[in-house]
């Protein structure tokens, strides 16, 4: 607690304990009733305050202003202990309602903690210890152990392991050495590090989740946005019929004054807007925080809600649902072992810079590789070369085939290699992209949260594609796209989707820009490091982990459920209130129940969501 | 130009949606967004304009809730 909010509580302990002594004793009864002004005024000096600056200022219908004339007219209706009952509990909910906003506050600033405050740089005066914002791109500085990296940089010495928990979430530490990039944010826990910087501050991956998270309340969910056009309406309305109230049934001889007086107070006390404008955002906030902090960014409320309604789910394929990375996944050798064809395969290939050809060596567990002697490549059809006296292909079918030695035609999907040797067909190899592992259970995730249906969306061949679509269990597959292909396919898909879901489009974010854009809402994947994709995508999954996704949409869902559950609560409660004093029912507790109480539920309710567990 | 500002003790969720309105009605103003939690305005306003406007945007949040205060930083 704050010392501005000590103090209220001790206002109100004090307060507290003078009401309760004159509620038992007899100083409390009768013509002693000006004493109950003691506490009310210790406990509501400065709301009075406040409602006459304000009223001066022209803000009628401001919650000080309510509350002053509900427990000034409730004094004067001769009702002295409910009207500093109403003041003393009023302030009681303020005070709640600060700590507790506080505290969300201080948890989503949790998150600001990635903040460097410092860069150790190298320079000629020696290791100098200056703010990250002044590092120039090339300069080399040293991470100790314990330290958080400041800037983004390439490893230039040392290797040691990275805590990524406060970007991705992920708790296992990831190993860098030499070589590596190595992002801005992460704890270096083991050994020192020596960074060449590769970006400034102001581009580094921390200060793009910051500026992200702080500025994701701006883009507001409807939710939101309904509550705050509600609230704007609602206390000039409740104000007014209270007036009415009060006024209109005494003048048709209803009843006598001090009746319809006392039922328009109450009004007064529930036409406090507040629970109604703190439960939704505060839901909000809790959402895309307890989001980050698993790793997923969400970049405004709006990006929430959709999320929780997803009908869709359109896929990239390489990088996304495969690793990016290819590798040769199947051997078909003719007439030899596998090793003789591997090593052939590789001999040939050992000149070339060609990615296939570098899987294939890859491969290849044998070395030394037999001699070259000579190579040349045949663009788009493979190489030929000499080794060890041998005169080697490999490569397409048609070379092959040109070169008068048949071959069968391979049916696996990805690039498949022809290889020869002095004439004689040795067999094919398949170089492809992999599924990466956890995809099919991230998909089979996504089935049991509700998406309807799975799309892939790939530029790659047909049976590349398929094979991928196969493995991984997706409905739909769409290939040879070309980026332009992707957007209409995406327009397509948007047309076909029940009116009131989302169509997500799930990215690398590397070239999906348009689509992402495209779609209702935009996931790019992996983004540690990847400008384009935190610039283009509405959600960002930090690691490449596709199961967060499922995750996302679980925790979006949760949001809206609990802000509908705030809305209900609140405009319920406040809604029979008003009905019960209407008709006389309800006195003047229920009504700061009703404003104070439903505050109060509501943001422990919307405090949930900060709390995310881990499912 | 746009930029945010911190607005210190921000306590009323209710008067940040006033001042949001309340600020978005002044002249020069593009776009303004007060966030409650996050206790944060953002103004994007013309440029010419944009000192006084802040100027007059510190006026608006003390005239609405006295306690706040908006920090230029």
């Amino acid at each position: 607690m704050s010392r501005k909010q000590k103090k209220m509580l001790w206002r109100i302990l004090a307060a507290g304990a003078l009401f309760l002594l004159l509620g038992v004793t007899p100083l409390g009864e009768g013509a002693w009733w000006p004493l109950y002004l003691i506490p009310y005024g210790l406990v509501g000096w400065d709301v009075l305050l406040r409602a006459g600056k304000n009223m001066g200022h022209g803000q009628l219908f401001d919650e000080h202003f309510l509350m002053s004339v509900a427990t000034i007219g409730a004094f004067a209706c001769g009702q002295a202990p409910e009207a500093v009952a109403v003041m003393l509990f009023y302030q009681v909910g303020e005070l709640f309602q600060s700590v507790a906003v506080g505290r969300s506050r201080r948890s989503i600033a949790g998150l600001m903690e990635l903040r460097p405050d410092w860069a150790y740089v190298e320079r000629a005066e020696g290791l100098c210890q200056v703010d990250p914002e002044e590092v120039a791109v090339g300069e080399v500085i040293q991470v100790r152990p314990g330290e958080r990296i400041p800037l983004d940089g390439e490893v230039v010495e040392g290797s040691s392991s990275l805590d990524t928990a406060a970007l991705t979430g992920e708790s296992v530490p990831r190993a860098v050495g030499p070589g590596e990039q190595a992002a801005s944010g992460c704890v270096n826990l083991t050994g020192l590090l020596r960074l060449r910087v590769s970006r400034p501050y102001a581009d580094s991956t921390v200060a793009k989740i910051l500026d992200l998270v702080e500025n994701a309340g701006e883009k507001k969910a409807r939710a939101e946005q309904f509550i705050t056009r509600f609230a704007r309406y609602y206390t000039p309305v409740v104000v007014w019929a209270a007036v009415a109230l009060a006024v209109l049934p005494p003048l048709l001889g209803m009843g006598p004054w001090m009746m319809w007086v006392q039922r328009a107070l109450n009004f007064l006390v529930v036409s406090c807007p507040c629970a109604l404008v703190i439960s939704i955002p505060l839901t909000f906030f809790g959402g895309i925080g307890g989001a980050s902090r698993r790793g997923i960014l969400v970049k405004g409320g709006n990006y929430l809600e959709g999320l929780a309604k997803p009908s869709v789910v359109a896929f990239d394929k390489t990088g996304t649902l495969t690793r990016g990375v290819f590798s040769v996944t199947q051997v078909c050798p003719a007439g030899v072992t596998e090793e003789e064809l591997l090593l052939w395969a590789a001999a040939a290939e050992q000149s070339s810079n060609h990615p296939v050809a570098r899987c294939v060596m890859q491969a290849c567990p044998q070395r030394p590789l037999p001699q070259l002697e000579w190579a040349e490549e045949l663009a788009g059809r493979g190489v030929r070369s000499g080794a060890e006296g041998h005169i080697l292909l490999a490569g397409s079918r048609r070379l092959l085939e040109e070169a008068g030695i048949p071959c069968p035609e391979g049916d696996a999907p990805g690039t498949v290699v022809y290889v020869a040797r002095d004439g004689q067909y040795l067999g094919r190899l398949t170089v492809a992209d992999q599924p990466k592992e956890g995809a099919a259970q991230a998909l089979k995730d996504l089935k049991a949260a509700g998406v309807s249906a799975t799309v892939l969306l790939t530029g790659d061949n047909q049976a590349a594609g398929l094979a991928v679509g196969q493995a991984l269990g997706i409905d739909r597959v769409y290939a040879q796209l070309l980026p332009g292909d992707k957007v209409a396919q995406v327009e397509r898909l948007l047309q076909e989707k029940a009116p009131g879901t989302n169509l997500v489009y799930v990215g690398d974010g590397i070239n999906d820009a348009p689509v992402l854009t495209r779609a209702d809402i935009g996931v790019a994947m992996g983004a540690m490091g990847s400008d384009a994709a935190i610039e283009a995508a509405d959600v960002v999954l930090m690691d490449d982990d596709l199961s967060k996704l499922a995750e996302a949409i679980r925790i979006a869902r949760r949001t809206v459920t609990i802000a509908r559950e705030n809305l209900v609560l609140a405009l319920g409660i406040k809604g029979l209130v008003l009905a019960l004093s209407a008709v006389g029912y309800a006195n003047l507790w229920m009504a700061v129940f009703a404003d104070v109480g439903v505050t109060v539920l509501a943001i422990l309710n919307a405090a949930r969501m900060l709390y995310t567990p881990k499912s | 130009m746009k930029k945010s500002f911190v607005l210190m003790d921000l306590e009323c969720a209710h008067c940040a949606a006033k001042m949001e309105q309340a600020i978005a009605r002044l002249e020069g103003v593009n776009q303004v967004s007060v966030n409650f939690l996050a206790q944060r305005l953002t103004l994007d306003a013309q440029d010419d304009k944009f000192a006084a406007l802040v100027e007059e945007a510190g006026k608006i949040c003390k005239k609405i809730e006295p306690d706040c205060r908006l920090v230029v930083k």
